[in-house]
């Protein structure tokens, strides 16, 4: 009985051990940040790796996801003879929560475990540690770039990933389904608001870009240095990073959107 | 490294097309391009009863679009919803004795304000207010008028 409670205890505090070593780390990467302005090719060099290449997979799901809001809006809206309302419906979910959220969750999939898993195994092999003997510091080589470059790449692929949403939305509705072209698109604009919907939208993106690549580029740093503990840390940024982006969503839709 | 260029220009083209993308959301989703709460004027209405009336509901006149509600409150002596409505700087030749409804788009659609301009010379400025107003025709009343005169008109019989 008191070795369960023990090991709670031990649970407990290990997990604000972490918690205070991820706020240490974040405030050296903090630091390290101006200087990636110095050299700025590491940041054009991650920025290609971290935000390039996942544009592929957030194009095609933005596309998918804003087609099928499109068929599901239109099946349900056309009950109510409504069906030009679906540009509102649409826009709407993908600029306020689908494309914040979706992309940040394909992000930390695509590239936060990428991230996790170079910098794990920099850290098992040792290059940290070598590059720290060069007196190199490596939160101004290798752990400033990346996060400033998670940071920068997520909003923007947030915001892609809802604009091709709106253009997959617009396909099906007008293109298959035979929605009204003009309504589609003006019923959009009397209805979504510049500031307060698109611009709510790409906070929302900021803040996952943050956090997201925070945990990324923390659970590398702070992995067991073997080749199981890399693979947990990874398998931790991607758990880790979709329960911080889905409880902040609430949060931060509660503030915006909640009247709360 | 010899490709340090291309990345470059990838990258660029990535930021480009996300600062597009953020662009096409502005002008062609939202109403950014119609609409801008620049350069605009508040003038206020009070209602005996608003409705559904939302912030953000549009304000017309003629039915073309001039303007947002940008708040609504309510005035605890007179028991009256006190309507502010941030009209565009185009639109700054309205009269004083304009008279404000407020109507429903179509059966289930939203709740507006129409304004109907009077011919007075002068022109509602910046903190003017519209005095002429009629309230929400709410759909239960009229229902329940309709009934029961229905039902008087058959007695009659």
């Amino acid at each position: 009985m008191v070795e369960t409670i023990r090991k709670l205890g031990r649970w407990g505090l290990g997990g604000f051990e972490r918690l205070g070593r991820a706020h240490i780390f974040l405030f050296h990467t903090l630091m390290g940040v101006p200087s990636v302005f110095i050299r700025f090719g590491l940041l054009v060099q991650q920025m290609m790796s971290v935000g390039v290449l996942s544009l592929l997979i957030i194009v095609v799901s933005g596309l998918f996801v804003g087609m099928v809001l499109g068929l599901q809006g239109y099946n349900t809206l056309v009950d109510f003879g409504a069906e030009q309302s679906l540009g509102v419906v649409v826009a709407l979910s993908l600029v306020r929560e689908l494309g914040p959220v979706v992309a940040g969750l394909l992000f930390a999939g695509r590239a936060g475990s990428a991230l996790t898993a170079e910098i794990g195994l920099m850290k098992s092999t040792e290059q940290l540690s070598g590059m720290e003997m060069m007196a190199v510091d490596p939160f101004k080589r290798v752990i400033a770039p990346r996060f400033l470059a998670g940071f920068i790449s997520l909003p923007l692929l947030a915001t892609i990933f809802s604009a091709i949403g709106v253009i997959g939305g617009y396909f099906v509705g007008v293109g298959l389904l035979g929605v009204d072209d003009g309504a589609f698109w003006s019923q959009m604009q009397a209805k979504v608001d510049f500031s307060e919907d698109i611009m709510n939208g790409v906070i929302k993106s900021i803040v996952f870009g943050f956090v997201v690549t925070w945990i990324a580029v923390f659970e590398g740093y702070d992995c067991v240095p073997t080749s199981e503990g890399v693979s947990r840390a990874t398998t931790r940024t991607v758990v880790h990073s979709a329960l911080a982006i889905l409880s902040l969503d609430f949060v931060l839709t509660a503030l915006m959107f909640g009247n709360i | 490294m010899h490709n340090s260029k291309t990345v470059e220009i990838i990258v660029g083209l990535f930021v480009a097309l996300g600062l597009a993308a953020l662009f096409m959301l502005a002008m062609k989703v939202s109403n950014l391009s119609t609409f801008s709460n620049d350069g605009g004027y508040v003038i206020t209405a009070r209602f005996e009863n608003i409705g559904g009336l939302k912030v953000r509901s549009p304000v017309t006149v003629a039915g073309v679009r001039v303007g947002r509600i940008s708040n609504i409150g309510f005035d605890n002596t007179t028991y009256e919803a006190v309507v502010s409505m941030n009209i565009s700087g185009d639109y700054n030749t309205l009269p004083t004795d304009t008279s404000a409804s407020i109507f429903t788009a179509g059966l289930l659609g939203e709740q507006y304000v129409a304004l109907e301009p009077g011919g007075d010379e002068k022109y509602l400025q910046q903190g003017g207010e519209v005095r002429l107003t009629q309230s929400a025709i709410v759909l239960e009343q009229v229902i329940g008028q309709f009934l029961y005169s229905q039902a008087e008109g058959g007695d009659a019989k």
